[in-house]
């Protein structure tokens, strides 16, 4: 607990043990309290094997589009000067401090049925976002997006820039640079980010009722059917709460051991 | 995880509150925990209440039924406790919080509703089914009546959606997001010209029965009794009925 | 018409023009802060700057950076860290639409030359200092540039590394064939490695010429202080004379008053089988002396004494300052 600059100070490791205290007990109570015998039969439902895979399918594709889109993103924030460069960023991080229901009315309000965007795009094709299992992917991704940008761009500001430099002078287009380059180098950024969005749309909830609705098999992520079970019946929910636990634990500790780690 | 973190302690800590505020004067409180959908009309008795009875000051707090029954058990304060459904009253007698009988003072039936430009071209229950439409889901209580209505006319169809809560079918069909939900007759009468309303086959045998009782924990036995007989009052149902709830 | 004519203009750090031949290799000289990295980066196109650059027909500035047929090696090297020795070098080959086989054979062929061929598979982080500014000039060499610009390629490396490097790069850049552009603050690079100095203070051009016209007639301080010249300024009229010339005395020698100067000595160090004085001239800049052991013991000279220092008027060289 000490090194050679001396032990740390009390005034930094007793709030480090609240904010750890804080943390961990609220699981550890879950894990505690669950009522381990309904597990089997739990795991049996149906309900569940189809709220988790839509839950694992939806985060899983959410979290690659919001990589598709963010990376880019990120890159033109950190990379590029133009004007309205901070206001961009503003208004993407914006999402980050709606309430995720508020989330959902926005999506309603833009994609909707009725939406300024949705209502054309029905009439147009007949098809519409809401309901849809694309429906859930696209709540994931408003959500999730904003975390994915910030992470990314945060890689890109510390990596340093000079080596775009000296790509450029090596005769790399500033694609080709991007490739080969840039994205390598922030890589472990763009990994954080990955797994931050993916968690963040593993437990999405709010925008995704909002928006898409609740359907068992095509709309239904677990953190809906945990909802529901609250109501009807709260020993389940525990239950099923530590599956999603067990399932973001699992996938955390695999990433955290390639991508996670900080020297 | 958080949610049901959330769902616990903000109730309790809002409770714990409660009895730091209006603690200050003189006038006596009469605390009413009530279910969620009967804030309009229970804010009307209110002011009924409080014009009959100088220096009364009443202290209305809204939940879900099950939520208030059970803060009612663990010994939060309140006078009077109205549900919107039998299971929650019940489980508030067995808690042994109840004093009397619980009355049931009205009852709230399914209907069908629809946007007002009706975009589904919805002419009643016959025609809904084809349509994108929502009701509440079947863990919670108006989509167990909504499931047991739909099944008691035979119909299979399923919704696009099974929403967490009556508020949640409305703000679907209102927005125009949905073609037709099922939301409960106070609801629709709430939600005015906004949406058109459809009678529910066989929805007066399957009403929604609400309970009203005086709590054991009442500060003033006299003044629970006369917002129970307020209730009951011909103002009182009038106002109710104006909301849109049946009488038992 | 020169095959490289520069005019470029970087808003408050440089304004500089000059012109070079096919062959040359120009160190560019001066104090910190006197442009010279501001320099070779406006041309690289890494800092915003007017003016031209050109070079045969074309005018750099109007290209973007990938398309002005420049190598780059940077004070830091800047290889990249994911990519090993090898692909470092033939990333250059690589980015410009090489084959592959045929870019990692350029890239062998370029570290061999630069006698790191051994260390083709290592990363940067594997090589010491000296090992990746090889790489780090190899990777500018494979793309085969018409002008290659290192900024301060030898700064930060001990110095017995630092000398064998010298010395390999004077050779690689006389094979060259194109355009070197050398930032240096080291004298030695300027003398061993260059067929023109260029000399900056504060962001001017303050002398441009051979490095034996540089080193014997220096036009700023800081040249006289690399190259260890006492220059004495008088308007435009510069005189110079080396410190071996300068003689010590403890009385006022007889002689022209403008050749004799009453000081205090203020350093003394070994310099080579002399010692060096700094000495501090009352009404004028410090000069350095050197004088023999035996002198300095004679004549009792430690840091304080009151002296006189003198030079012949036959050692002193005049010249005037060029007009920039």
């Amino acid at each position: 607990m000490s090194d050679t600059l001396g032990r740390p100070p009390a005034r930094l490791l007793i709030p480090a043990a609240l904010g750890t205290l804080l943390l961990v007990l609220p699981l550890v109570a879950l894990v505690l309290t669950a009522p381990w015998s309904l597990l089997g039969e739990q795991l049996a439902s149906e309900a569940l094997r189809e709220a988790m895979w839509l839950s694992v399918l939806t985060a899983t594709v959410a979290t690659a589009i919001c990589l598709a889109l963010g990376l880019p993103l990120a890159w033109l924030l950190a990379r590029v000067d133009f004007p309205g460069r901070r206001i961009l960023r503003t208004l993407v991080i914006v999402p980050l401090v709606l309430p995720p229901v508020v989330a959902g009315v926005a999506l309603v309000s833009a994609f909707g049925r009725t939406g300024v965007i949705g209502e054309p795009l029905r009439e147009a094709t007949g098809w519409s976002l809401p309901y849809t299992t694309a429906g859930v992917i696209a709540a994931h991704v408003f959500v999730s997006l904003p975390f994915v940008v910030i992470s990314i761009e945060g890689a890109l500001r510390s990596a340093h820039k000079e080596y775009d430099a000296a790509a450029a002078t090596l005769g790399a287009t500033r694609w080709h640079a991007f490739r080969t380059v840039t994205v390598p180098l922030a890589l472990p950024g763009i990994m954080a980010g990955g797994v931050l969005a993916w968690a963040r749309s593993l437990g999405e909830f709010g925008a995704t009722i909002t928006f898409a609705g609740n359907y068992p098999g095509t709309t239904q992520t677990m953190p809906t059917l945990i909802y529901l079970s609250i109501n009807s019946d709260p020993e389940a929910a525990k239950t099923l709460s530590l599956v999603l636990l067990a399932l973001s634990l699992a996938v955390l500790v695999v990433l955290r051991d390639r991508w996670l780690v900080t020297p | 995880m958080s949610r049901s973190l959330v769902t616990r302690v903000v109730p309790l800590a809002l409770v714990l509150l409660l009895p730091l505020s209006g603690c200050s004067d003189d006038e006596t409180e009469l605390h009413v925990q009530a279910a969620a959908s009967l804030t309009g009309t229970f804010q009307a008795l209110e002011k009924e209440f409080e014009a009959d009875h100088e220096g009364v000051d009443v202290k209305l707090s809204f939940g879900s039924s099950t939520t208030l029954a059970e803060q009612a058990n663990d010994g939060a304060p309140g006078d009077i406790l109205a549900t919107a459904d039998q299971q929650s009253m019940d489980l508030a007698v067995d808690g042994g919080s109840v004093a009397g009988e619980p009355a049931e003072f009205a009852t709230n039936a399914l209907v069908l509703v629809v946007p007002a430009d009706n975009p589904g071209r919805i002419t009643g229950f016959d025609d809904f089914a084809d349509t994108d439409w929502v009701r509440c889901d079947d863990d919670v209580p108006c989509g167990r009546l909504a499931v047991s209505l739909l099944d008691a006319n035979g119909v299979t169809a399923n919704p696009v959606s099974r929403e967490l809560d009556v508020k949640a079918v409305l703000a679907k069909v209102t927005s125009g997001e949905a073609d037709a939900g099922f939301v409960y007759a106070t609801d629709a009468v709430a939600a005015g010209d906004e949406v058109k309303v459809f009678d529910v086959p066989g929805a007066q045998d399957q009403l929604n029965p609400y309970f009203i009782a005086a709590l054991k924990q009442a500060g003033d036995d006299d003044l629970a009794q006369d917002w129970l007989d307020l209730v009951n009052s011909d103002k009182g149902r009038t106002i109710l009925t104006d909301a849109g709830f049946g009488q038992p | 018409m020169s095959a490289l004519s520069i005019s470029v203009e970087v808003p408050d750090r440089v304004s500089a023009a000059f012109t070079a031949e096919r062959g040359d290799v120009i160190a560019v000289i001066g104090p910190n802060g006197a442009g010279k990295s501001s320099l070779v980066k406006a041309i690289a196109g890494l800092v915003a700057c007017s003016g031209s650059v050109r070079l045969d027909d074309r005018d750099l500035l109007r290209l973007p950076v990938r398309d002005r047929s420049i190598g780059m090696v940077f004070q830091d090297q800047l290889l990249f860290p994911h990519l090993d020795a090898r692909h470092n070098v033939a990333y250059g080959p690589r980015a410009r639409g090489v084959r592959r086989a045929e870019a990692l054979r350029s890239a062998d062929h370029w570290l061999q030359r630069l006698r790191v061929g051994d260390l083709a598979a290592r990363r940067p982080g594997e090589l010491s200092g000296g090992q990746a500014q090889r790489v780090a000039i190899a990777r500018a060499l494979a793309t085969d540039p018409d002008l290659l610009l290192l900024d301060e390629p030898m700064t930060g490396l001990d110095v017995g590394v630092a000398t064998s490097l010298r010395i390999e790069l004077a050779r690689h850049l006389a094979e060259f064939g194109g355009i070197s552009l050398l930032v240096t603050h080291d004298a030695l690079d300027a003398l061993t490695v260059a067929t023109r100095v260029l000399v900056l203070d504060e962001g001017r051009v303050a002398q441009y010429g051979t490095p034996d016209d540089v080193t014997q007639r220096p036009v700023t301080d800081h040249v006289a202080r690399l190259v260890g010249l006492n220059v004495l300024r008088d308007g435009d009229e510069l005189r110079a004379f080396d410190p071996s010339a300068v003689t010590v005395d403890l009385v006022a020698p007889s002689g022209s008053a403008r050749n004799r100067w009453p000081g205090t000595v203020a350093v003394v160090t070994p310099h080579g089988a002399a010692l060096r004085l700094v000495v501090h001239v009352h009404d004028g800049p410090d000069l350095l002396a050197d004088v023999t052991p035996a002198a300095a013991t004679e004549l009792g000279l430690s840091v304080g004494r009151d002296v006189w220092v003198s030079v012949k008027q036959t050692s002193v060289r005049s010249y005037t300052a060029p007009a920039n």
